[in-house]
């Protein structure tokens, strides 16, 4: 069946319709990661947007399970240029194909990925719709288009109510805002016992249980939109808990503390993205997935220093709070998918956490 | 960190000549060094003996040394040049082995030179066996068990507590030389003595075998900071078991998830992180097809063959940041040049797929085994690039330029399913060819899978193929068949044959349906920025990215290809050197090529790169949309050649010498009308077109007969025939490679082979210099030492053969170059061959003259007179230099391979000896060629009957420096008889000790086997040289070149070399 996708622009592609026949409207986004997509696809951060894969030949090894990211695939649609016919892995358990319409997302193969990035990256991140209806009108759709915002996708992302990885080591909360698994599971695989809680918990519940360490996570959207969870944080910041926050939660805390963010052209969605540690001068390769980014312009230095920066286009990679036991990186240091270099960033807050008990 | 200020001079030691495993990737990376060295204002000097390598230019480097590559050499370079640093890590295995020795020996430190790149201490830990595993042991990374050997008694005793299948893996060999996988005690024995051998140290690696898993390989970088990155992984299609350069190759990897992907990577940095390297390196992986198990096969400190793939398969130029970080720089200090605005800290994504295809020499070597293992056997390779996968692969398999355009292309049809299950475990070049047939057959994946180890998915992706074979040959070709057809880029001609229709038909079809090919760039990013440098690939059914720009004239330049014998590195010296002249015209420049190899296919040689097959049809998409003003032939070998008549039909103007002489020269009537028309004799011949009348023409001539396929390039099916026997054997040998050119049948005469290159502006020529063969006529030319300026011929016959020349080129109507072959003999001189084209020997004739041949015959052909050039006509004055040009081979590499030389070309690269004596040049030659004698003085002679008169005057010349001569019956009799001492030893066939014996016994400096003409009737002669090649013995089957040896031997004085900067030889 034929599927197309109409952007904001006035632009359509035609292509072959993948998983579910349904039409949305949503952001497109590209993602460049040659591996991984079925991480991209439960990679909660994607709720809202429709998501463009630039390597050519996607799903060849079929569906890993135990590579989901979360419990579902989040995109509003699935656009590539290739879906492998046969899965092969030795993992597999199922095919791309089945799995999109499983979870009834619409998606378009078929088309020339390319041409649509070059797109996105001349005129920016826009709206657009994926339709198999053929006698779709333009001078309807557009205005529709046009309106479209991913509005507040936090609270749908987030997990309902709290719970507990159990473990020996530190007390960490997590809270989650679309977080990816395997930030749990970094601090668990080193030994915390991580409480995660949902976006909409007070500052003051996540304080009475004693955490001994705060982790807040990636995400959806507009960080502005997420204005009540600002607040928690603005609270969480006076404490001398110590504070790691990844993505969105690193804008939110930058937000918190009067900080700006600014919404990029393009974003950086990808796993070869070069961050400079501006303590250490190595640069790492890291995986990213944003659209939004921390203006470091007017940044107070007596609030917060940069810590990391992009090598490409020096945008801000993370941010170091001034006399504050918090850090806060843009990118992935979790990975899935994408390069397990920064990881290392769970360690520095492992150690930031045992420095400050025994202060 | 900034460029380290100390470092002012520096010494670049290139990988010397061409060999299976060591090939023009070392020139595209030593030139892209040099450059890049340059660029920071480092003052370069280079060693490399390979004369026909862009960077011996000296354009490329300050002072250029053309110089065998020996410890003495280097140091007597290091004493002379007082550089600073060595780069040791540019020049392959070759120049790395020799920087270890400097090191080892001292030597470095005493004279205050560091090596920069990569530290000693780190080529050690990731070269030596040992040093590597318990390296690899400390930081946890897997490898698989093993031993290292230094005897077969250490070998077979660990063999047998692992259980067989073993490999082996000889230390400090290339192209994993001598190593192989022993699945008996006997196969190892076999293999382990030979590998003990060839290895530097004397050390074998026995190790588990873990044949049947996936290859894996990543390209990383890494900085003195400790910052790295990986540039690349790429996935082999052939599983662990068949060596990288003889498997297909894919980029990215395809099977791998991301959790996969990222183990490796993770890995592949923590090797090179402990193994503190600076620049590019090479990991390679096998991983287990079914569990997250893996092994580390082997890490390369240097950039190698699969690093040029990497760099040419997604826009990173390793060998350029490799360069920079060892001046210093970090990565983030290295602006990546093709978009200009990212810089070399990142890593490249790709948007597109790339097949790598290894080109194997068995066109060439017809009675050697076709099996691929995990000794090396290809000379080159091709590279595709398309968004699908398929699409890649069609396209690579028509850039090999062996007349295989699809999956059809070996036939297999005859075989049942039984008989297609055995042909699948052969691994050899054609089994993708036998899984087709087995889909074809209906043959399940897993069955094919099971016995191949091949990756299901890319079972299916053949499958779609064989698919759509069956969809043009059944089915209406609709407008969507095509579509798709063209998608996974079946070429028209394929699609015409299995739709029944023409060529042209489906041609226009395409064209009324508006289904043509798009160009996409390369641009290192995945079109996430802007790429200001990017090349191009085609794709079917998607936007066009390419656009053509205007203002400047525009000049396309055809490449030649992928390196075969025949046809090598020299045609990519003279494509570059033509872009380059074109550019200073002001032309905006466009190559086509497919090789990754070579410096043609560097991102910024010429304005536009199209990374495409040399095809007519492929040549045509892009001339649709470039529309060049005009088409350079003649610099591309035999694959630009035969354009020139596609071009001329598409309307691109051929530049130079019209399609219509080029033609003249081949076609064997026009060109005896020229010949006859100037007064020229050539030996009598005929053309024909069966057996029978072959065997005519040959009895009227009178035998030996030389019989060759018309249109062809290193005597490709050149045979020298002694009777009908034969004449019948050649011809059915050359019908076999699908001919619809007519055979050469030409009287077979023995005199000196003499050959020119001139350039010819349609008036006057310039010959830079007349080059003399030391072996007889009946050697190709490609494999005869060639000698400049040529010392046996008087004034009389050089004034003939520049006179022949002039007249020829004249009637020819030569723009540009022509290369020709004369026959003297006494004071006749004859013509064999004229190639209105560039040849192998102008990039050292240009070196050794001064006279940039390939820039002047570029200005030629674009109306220059040589006259207004500054240059004089007719022949240049003679050098003040003597040169001799070596040729070199691979023998060793390709099992069951003939090694006596004859008409048809079996060498792989050449090197040169320059000096101011022929002796001392003659020596160098010999040297830099690996022929270090005399070392035990025994040597071994038999000849056929009539050399046996030459070989008395030989021998005598041998005994006389000390050699203890061993010969066979016929052969010791005649020594006997003219007074020479030998030892008369058996037959191969005779009881031991035997001839067989003496040789592997490793005593034996020398075997001179000179096999009777025609085709060997006895396997003995084959048998020995085989013996004594896989022994590592010389072996020359020529009385000319031993001849040539003994006088070098017998001129010791000649030993104390000069060595010549040849960027300083000026002639005129």
């Amino acid at each position: 069946m034929k599927a197309f996708l109409i952007l904001e622009d006035g632009t359509v592609f035609t292509g072959t319709s993948i998983g579910s026949k349904k039409e949305i409207i949503s952001e497109i986004v590209f993602n460049t990661s040659m591996t991984g997509y079925l991480e991209v696809l439960t990679d909660p951060s994607y709720a809202g947007q429709a998501v463009v894969m630039t390597y050519p030949l996607i799903g060849n090894y079929g569906i890993c399970q135990e590579d989901m990211e979360s419990s579902r695939p989040w995109p509003d649609g699935y656009i590539v240029r290739e879906l492998s016919r046969i899965p092969s892995n030795f993992r597999s358990g199922d095919t791309i194909q089945h799995f999109l319409e499983k979870h009834d997302i619409p998606g378009i193969s078929g088309i020339d990925t390319r041409a649509l990035t070059k797109i996105l990256r001349e005129k920016g991140t826009m709206n657009g719709m994926i339709t198999t209806n053929e006698n779709y009108c333009l001078e309807e759709i557009l205005p529709r288009l046009a309106a479209y915002t991913t509005g507040k996708v936090v609270e749908k992302v987030t997990c309902e109510k709290s719970y507990v990885l159990e473990g020996e080591g530190p007390n960490v909360a997590l809270l989650d805002l679309g977080a990816k698994r395997n930030i749990a599971r970094s601090l668990h695989k080193r030994g915390c016992r991580v409480t995660v809680y949902p976006a909409s918990a007070s500052a003051e519940e996540i304080i009475a249980a004693k955490p001994d360490g705060i982790m807040l996570s990636n995400g959806p959207g507009d960080p502005k939109e997420c204005t009540s969870v600002i607040q928690e944080i603005k609270k969480l910041c006076q404490t001398d808990i110590p504070i790691f926050a990844i993505c969105l939660g690193h804008q939110l805390v930058a937000l918190a503390n009067g900080a700006d963010t600014y919404k990029m052209k393009y974003g950086h969605r990808g796993g070869n993205h070069p961050v400079k540690d501006l303590q250490t001068g190595r640069v790492y390769i890291s995986s990213q997935n944003h659209g939004y980014v921390v203006d470091t312009n007017n940044l107070d230095p007596a609030v917060a220093v940069p810590a990391f920066v992009n090598v490409n286009d020096g945008t801000n990679e993370g941010l170091s709070y001034t006399g504050k036991q918090i850090f806060t990186v843009q990118f992935h240091p979790e990975a899935c998918p994408g390069p397990l270099d920064s990881g290392y960033l769970f360690d520095r807050f492992m150690k930031m956490m045992e420095v400050n008990q025994n202060a | 960190m900034p460029k380290n200020p100390d470092i002012k001079k520096v010494l670049v030691i290139g990988s010397g000549p061409i060999v299976i495993g060591q090939a023009a990737e070392f020139d595209y990376a030593g030139t892209q060094a040099c450059r890049s060295l340059k660029e920071e204002g480092v003052e370069v000097v280079l060693l490399n003996s390979n004369p026909a390598t862009i960077m011996t230019d000296k354009d490329i480097a300050d002072k250029v040394y053309i110089e065998p590559l020996t410890v003495e050499v280097v140091e007597q370079l290091i004493l002379k040049e007082r550089p600073d640093s060595v780069l040791p890590t540019l020049g392959g295995q070759a120049g790395l082995n020799l920087a270890m020795e400097l090191d080892e020996a001292g030597f470095l430190k005493a004279q205050g030179v560091r090596l920069i790149g990569t530290t000693s201490e780190t080529i050690k830990k990731a070269e030596d066996r040992l040093e590597f595993k318990s390296t690899m042991e400390k930081i946890g990374e897997p490898v698989a068990p093993s031993l290292v050997v230094e005897s077969v008694a250490e070998g077979v005793s660990f063999a047998e507590k692992i259980g067989y299948p073993v490999v082996l893996r000889p230390a400090y060999t290339l192209g994993g030389s001598g190593g192989g996988i022993a699945h008996s005690y006997e196969e190892l024995v076999e293999i382990l003595e030979n590998g003990l051998r060839l290895s530097r140290v004397g050390q074998v690696l026995v190790e588990r075998c873990i044949a049947g898993w996936k290859e894996i390989e990543y390209e990383v970088m890494r900085d003195a900071m400790g910052n790295c990155i990986t540039v690349c992984n790429m996935e082999n299609i052939d599983p662990v078991g068949v060596h990288t350069g003889d498997s297909i190759v894919v980029a990215p990897s395809q099977t791998l998830g991301d959790k996969e992907y990222q183990m490796l990577r993770s890995s592949a940095l923590n090797i090179i992180s402990e193994l503190k390297i600076t620049g590019g390196c090479n990991v390679q992986f096998a991983l287990h097809p079914d569990s997250f198990e893996y092994c580390v096969i082997e890490v390369n400190p240097r950039v190698s063959r699969s690093s040029a793939l990497a760099s040419k398969a997604t826009g990173y130029p390793i060998a350029k940041v490799a360069a920079k970080i060892a001046l210093g720089y970090t990565l983030d200090e290295i602006k990546n040049a093709i978009t200009g605005k990212t810089y070399a800290s990142f890593e490249p994504m790709l948007d597109y797929c790339v097949v790598k295809i290894p080109r194997l020499p068995f066109d060439k070597f017809i009675s050697a085994k076709r099996t691929l293992t995990t000794q090396m056997k290809a000379t080159g390779e091709v590279m595709s690039i398309c968004d699908n996968f398929e699409g890649a692969l069609m396209k690579a398999i028509r850039s090999l330029e062996q007349h295989v355009d699809s999956l059809m292309s070996y036939d297999f049809t005859a075989l049942d399913q039984e008989a297609l299950r055995r042909q699948l475990k052969v691994v050899d070049d054609r089994r993708i060819w036998v899984i087709a047939e087995a889909i074809r057959k209906g043959i399940s994946y897993e069955e094919i899978h099971e016995i191949t180890k091949i990756d299901l998915w890319f079972i299916d992706k053949l499958a779609a193929l064989v698919e759509m074979e069956q969809a043009l040959k059944t089915q209406p070709l609709t407008a969507e068949l095509l579509k798709e057809a063209k998608r996974m880029q079946f070429p028209d001609q394929v699609v015409a044959a299995l739709t029944g229709k023409t060529e042209d038909e489906i041609r226009e079809r395409r064209f009324a349906g508006g289904i043509t090919a798009a160009y996409k760039m390369v641009d290192t990013c995945a079109a996430e920025f802007e790429a200001e440098t990017p090349y191009y690939y085609s794709v079917y059914g998607s936007e066009n990215e390419a656009e053509a720009t205007e203002g400047r004239k525009k000049v396309l330049v055809l490449g030649s290809g992928p390196i075969r014998i025949g046809q090598g590195i020299e045609f990519d010296f003279c494509s570059v050197h033509c872009t380059w002249a074109f550019a200073q015209e002001g032309f905006e420049t466009i190559i086509i090529n497919n090789n990754p190899e070579t410096v043609s296919t560097d991102f910024d040689i010429a304005d536009k790169l199209y990374f495409e097959p040399l095809t007519p049809e492929d040549v045509e998409n892009v001339v649709k949309i470039e529309k060049p003003d005009g088409a350079v032939v003649q610099f591309g070998g035999q694959t630009a050649i035969k354009l020139t008549e596609a071009l001329m039909k598409m309307g691109v103007p051929i530049l130079g010498t019209s399609a219509k002489n080029v033609d003249a020269a081949e076609d064997r009537e026009l060109f005896d009308e020229i010949l006859e028309t100037c007064g020229i004799p050539r030996p009598a011949g005929h053309t024909v077109y069966t057996a029978e009348t072959a065997k005519r023409a040959a009895n009227e001539l009178g035998y030996p007969v030389l019989v060759r396929p018309s249109y062809v390039l290193g005597g490709q099916g050149m045979q020298i025939a002694i009777n009908d026997e034969d004449v019948d054997e050649f011809i059915g040998i050359i019908n076999r490679i699908a001919q619809e050119h007519p055979i050469l049948v030409d009287k077979y005469l023995v005199g000196k082979e003499i050959e020119v290159d001139a350039v010819c502006d349609g008036t006057d020529i310039l010959i830079p210099g007349i080059m003399e063969h030391i072996e007889r006529a009946g050697i190709h030319s490609g494999d005869s030492i060639s000698v400049y300026p040529a010392q046996s011929l008087d004034d009389q016959v050089k004034a003939t053969i520049v006179e022949y020349t002039r007249k020829l080129a004249q009637s020819l109507h030569v723009i540009g170059m022509i290369n020709i072959q004369f026959i003297v003999c006494g004071q006749e001189v004859y013509v064999i061959e004229v190639n209105p084209r560039s040849s192998r020997t102008v990039p050292y004739i240009s070196k050794v003259t001064g006279i940039p041949i390939v820039p002047l015959a570029t200005k030629v052909i674009l109306g220059h007179k040589i006259k207004e050039l500054g240059y004089p006509t007719g022949l240049a004055p003679e050098a003040e230099y003597i040169a001799v040009k070596m040729p070199v081979f691979s023998f060793e590499k390709i099992r069951g391979a003939d090694i006596s030389l004859g008409p048809e070309m079996k060498s792989t690269g050449e090197c040169l000896g320059i000096a101011k004596t022929f002796n001392e040049a003659l020596y160098k030659a010999f040297l830099g060629a690996g022929i270090q004698l005399p070392r035990y003085k025994n040597m071994i002679m038999t000849v056929k009957d009539g050399d046996k008169e030459e070989a008395v005057e030989i021998a005598r010349r041998f005994e006389a420096i000390g050699y203890k001569i061993y010969a066979t019956r016929n052969t010791s009799k005649a020594l006997s008889a003219g007074g020479v001492r030998n030892i008369r030893i058996r037959k191969v066939e005779q009881e031991s000790p035997n001839i067989l014996d003496l040789i592997l016994g490793h005593e034996i400096d020398l075997v001179i086997d000179t096999p009777s003409q025609g085709v060997e009737h006895s396997k003995d002669g084959f048998i020995i040289r085989r013996n004594a090649i896989e022994t590592g013995v010389n072996v020359l089957t020529a009385m000319d070149t031993a001849r040539a040896l003994v006088t070098s031997l017998e001129n010791t004085d000649a030993r104390k070399l000069t060595l010549v900067n040849i960027a300083e030889v000026k002639n005129l």
